[in-house]
């Protein structure tokens, strides 16, 4: 490892600008004849939109135009689809209702947008707004799972009898029922998985801008995948063809999930572009951030666990209820199924897994992908359930997660997933010393003498990241492939640019991307650069979400290095009259081994725009490009141990400790890898204890700015001591396994188990808010 | 319509705005300072955090009247040309950013919480101080660890001026 090499905690290089102020986002581009875009919402959960009356708005101070509904659907504006296709067990599709990025006739959740103002400053589109009158009449609302699947529910689309997305199953009915009917001990647990808002901090935002000359438009966007979302507005939206739509991500704050899909904003804003002859941008605020932004899990669960005489597992039982909101939005349907339940063996060997999953439609805002999408929730189910089990059985968690451990590999799940490598008990012998667990009872004994409930929780997780072998999803339903592209150019003075399909919204690539190109080449990053988040530039991607960018988006990157070395060497052997196979780098030079004969890569470079003195038949340039798709998933697992205090007079849990140790593979950039768990621990945290999307029977949503839902302070989380053990990923080259959402996936339940273990009640329901757990301390 | 007279980042500007107009918008429609941001509606998140003369205020709480006449530091006015100030340098070297959207604001709040408690800081005090300041990327180990270096940086600097 070089210092800026593979495994150096480099610097970041593009922290200057975002700490001088100098960073780009959406709403900091200001582009000639700017207009503005707000939005009508409907503040009905579910009502037919009898009439929408422009007229006085449509004259008002600085309107360019009023849009509606009905338009976008004259214009003839595909509807917004969900790309993954489930089947039910009953062999029936997916009923999916239709969605128009503005409602003509039906609203379903309270946010939905009918019209749109445009104006020249975004005070007349706001003023004008005010003036346009919607006339409702409103329809009677399911707001929650219990309600949408009772008798006599409120229907909220007519392809979905029932509000009945799918029902779906995986894993073998028949044998794990006779795993339970034979278990010695069998351990029941019910969950509510919280539906949670994920609040990327920059709101979303979108500028489209039509050239008429051209036909050409350009949407500049909040987005995690640019190329994802030219695809989509092309393909099935039919407002520009590929070739006539430039798709720009800029810098991005943050997106956690919520900025993958493409959303009715960024249509309508790139289609009234050419309505209005004007660019157009739209900003949201944050109450529209939380009333439209897909939000996360929400679930409903029952499961059972079955174990033997000697304490281990024979049988795992699930039935979930997923609330996928009044639409189903990009990757809605893929989430609490194949990236739920193929995750529900955890870190153990499970003979027989059954699960059933049932999606539902609800009238509030869709649910879609969130930090962990899916893994979150059976993470959760898996290690509340070993934790129970532990209580019950009177045996101690961690042993009974040991006993219960997978430790051959590679290793068949009942469901779909083939884990490669692994370590469980590495990882959880590691978290056990960092918190001396042993230690434990005493303070637990001493906390009690002074009047505090202390204790201590678990959680062994396991996802799968590096999303994914498009031959294997597209046999399970998805409607894309996923794989990553990458082109390596060297420029004839010897710099590098790296083009690359993944996008960075604090990710770090622009750093990590360049520690590959140094440890190959030996070369200061300073002499490289990273270019992403533009359709124009970067020829395809398929952008960044799932922990896929290192193990897929870099692994694209070194394919198409060792295709730029590869000829590098030819043309080095060439000008030094040496084999080919002689050649090695180091440093920036190509040196023939066992000489001191060698040639600077910028002379290398320049050799090959030249073309003086190429080889034979060899063409011009130092370029490549290549397409990696993945061979299988990769599994980062590790174990968190969390220790608190809770203060029965009030509730209030205070942390003592917080400690993980993840597996990652291979680690890129150490401090870089340590922040994404940082932030993933907070937002798994957060569920646990904070955080919490709440509507009322009548579909308002209760927590719609951040003075009702409670995001994580830095006075309510504690500094975390993170720890890695490591097993290369053997799927690729790298031996990467991604780091981005383990902090997420892990953390709640090792809060939740720590504070049922402190309390003596093991019935608490995220967010353990001090209320909650009174009422659990006191009844 | 008024015309708002103040100084910004050590130069007086003008600027004429609707009285509706917060400082916040003035700062980034009007001055082009796009490094203030805002990340809500409910003057919670700190993104947009200025200081208005040497305190840290929330410049969505501010109509941009009310700051007529006063001296406005941006996160574009702290570093002495190249030189970062010592607070951007720590949150850079501590890794105490990700997506960067937090970040003007959490080094205007952080510059003002050294300067008020001088050396006598530790992380509680800093997490308490931080209570105004919401980042979703960092879970805020880091940007604690660089508040708490920069104060060390600043005595320095401090006394070395
Ligand atoms: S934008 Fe000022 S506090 Fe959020
Ligand atoms: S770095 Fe992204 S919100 Fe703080």
């Amino acid at each position: 490892m070089g210092v800026e090499g593979i495994g150096a905690s480099v610097v970041r290089k593009e922290d200057r600008r975002f700490i001088t102020g100098k960073g780009r986002y959406v709403d900091d581009i200001k582009i000639v004849g700017l207009t503005h875009a707000h939005f009508i919402r409907s503040p009905h959960a579910h009502a037919k939109v009898k009439s929408i009356d422009i007229s006085a708005a449509k004259d008002m101070p600085g309107v360019v135009g009023v849009l509606t509904g009905q338009q976008i659907v004259d214009d003839k504006v595909g509807n917004l689809i969900c790309g993954w296709a489930i089947t039910s067990k009953d062999g029936t599709g997916m009923k999916m209702g239709a969605w128009p990025a503005m409602a003509p006739e039906t609203v379903r959740f309270v946010g939905q947008a009918v019209a749109v103002v445009i104006a020249e400053t975004k005070n007349q589109a706001k003023d004008a707004a005010e003036a346009v009158v919607v006339n409702y009449e409103e329809l009677p609302a399911a707001a929650d799972i219990r309600a949408a699947i009772k008798q006599g529910a409120p229907q909220l689309h007519p392809e979905a009898p029932g509000n009945v997305i799918y029902d779906w199953t995986i894993g073998e009915e028949a044998a794990t029922e006779a795993a339970f009917k034979a278990a010695a001990n069998v351990v029941s647990l019910d969950i509510t998985n919280n539906r949670l808002v994920p609040n990327a901090m920059e709101p979303r935002a979108a500028i489209g801008e039509y050239n008429e000359a051209e036909e050409h438009f350009t949407l500049y966007t909040t987005s995690q995948n640019p190329h994802v979302a030219r695809l989509v507005l092309s393909a099935f939206y039919n407002i520009a063809p590929e070739h006539k739509l430039r798709v720009v991500a800029p810098d991005v704050g943050g997106g956690f999930g919520s900025k993958i899909f493409i959303y009715p904003e960024e249509m309508v804003a790139l289609w009234a572009s050419k309505k209005v002859g004007r660019p157009v941008k739209w900003t949201g605020d944050r109450t529209e951030a939380f009333l439209t932004d897909a939000h996360g899990r929400d679930h409903l669960t029952n499961a059972e666990l079955a174990l033997d005489a000697n304490n281990k597992i024979t049988g795992l039982r699930v039935k979930t209820y997923a609330n996928l909101g009044a639409y189903m939005s990009l990757f809605s349907s893929s989430v609490p199924t194949y990236l739920y339940a193929t995750l529900l063996s955890g870190q153990y060997n499970i003979p027989n897994i059954f699960a059933e999953v049932i999606s539902v439609y609800t009238n509030t805002t869709p649910v879609d992908a969130y930090r962990g999408a899916g893994r979150p929730e059976a993470s959760f189910v898996v290690e509340r359930l070993l934790e129970t089990a532990a209580r019950q059985l009177k045996v101690d968690p961690a042993e009974l997660r040991r006993k219960n451990f997978i430790t051959q590999f590679p290793h068949q799940t009942p469901v779909i997933m083939a884990y490669d490598v692994g370590d469980f008990g590495a990882s959880l012998d590691s978290a056990m010393k960092a918190i001396d667990y042993a230690g434990f009872p005493a303070r637990k004994a001493k906390a009690k003498s002074e009047g505090k409930l202390r204790g201590i929780g678990l959680s062994c997780y396991i996802e799968a990241c590096g999303i994914a072998p498009s031959k294997a999803v597209g046999s399970l339903g998805a409607g894309v492939g996923l794989w990553e592209s990458a082109e390596v150019r060297v420029n004839p003075v010897g710099t590098i640019e790296v083009l690359t399909g993944s996008h960075s919204h604090g990710q770090g690539h622009e750093t990590t991307f360049c520690q590959l190109i140094a440890e190959r080449l030996g070369v200061p990053i300073s002499q490289v650069q990273i270019v992403h988040g533009d359709t124009d530039k970067v020829q395809f991607g398929m952008g960044t979400y799932g922990s896929r960018s290192a193990a897929v988006g870099l692994t694209a990157i070194l394919k198409a290095m060792e295709k730029v070395e590869a000829k590098a060497k030819k043309i080095a052997a060439h000008a030094l009259e040496a084999s080919e196979s002689d050649i090695v780098i180091e440093n920036g030079e190509f040196k023939v081994t066992g000489t001191d004969k060698s040639i600077a890569l910028p002379m290398v470079a320049l050799a090959a725009y030249t073309a003086h003195n190429l080889p034979d038949g060899m063409e011009p340039g130092l370029k490549e490009g290549a397409f990696y798709d993945p061979t299988n998933f990769t599994f980062p697992a590790g174990a968190y141990i969390c220790e608190l205090e809770v203060d029965a007079a009030t509730g209030k849990t205070s942390f003592v400790n917080f400690v993980a140790a993840d597996d990652f593979g291979r680690l890129i950039n150490p401090m870089i890898v340590e922040g994404q768990v940082h932030g993933g621990l907070a937002q798994g945290i957060g569920q646990a204890l904070l955080e919490g999307a709440a509507y009322d029977s009548s579909g308002q949503l209760l927590t719609a700015s951040f003075m009702d839902y409670a995001m994580p302070r830095a006075d309510d989380l504690p500094s975390f001591k993170l720890n890695h053990t490591t097993t290369l990923c053997p799927g690729n080259p790298l031996g990467v396994k991604g780091c981005g959402e383990a902090g997420a996936i892990g953390a709640s339940a090792a809060v939740i188990n720590a504070i049922t273990d402190a309390i003596g009640n093991n019935k608490i329901e995220m967010p353990a808010t001090p209320d909650r757990v009174w009422h659990a301390i006191h009844g | 319509m008024s015309t708002i007279k103040l100084t910004v980042n050590g130069k007086a500007v003008s600027a004429d705005v609707e009285d509706r107009t917060l400082l916040v918008h003035l700062l980034r429609e009007n001055l082009n300072l796009t490094g203030t941001h805002v990340g809500c509606d409910t003057s919670q998140c700190g993104a947009c955090v200025v200081h208005i003369d040497g305190r840290a205020v929330k410049s969505c709480t501010v109509l941009a009247g009310q700051a007529a006449g006063s001296n406005v530091t941006t996160i574009e006015g702290i570093s002495k040309g190249d030189e970062l100030h010592p607070m951007q340098a720590a949150f850079r070297d501590n890794h105490g950013l990700q997506c960067g959207y937090c970040t003007p604001g959490m080094i205007m709040s952080s510059i003002d919480i050294v300067n008020r408690h001088g050396g006598k800081l530790d992380e509680e005090t800093v997490r308490q101080e931080l209570e105004g300041n919401i980042c979703r990327c960092t879970g805020y180990h880091n940007i604690v660890k660089a508040v708490l270096d920069a104060a060390g940086r600043m005595k320095v600097s401090q006394a070395a001026e």
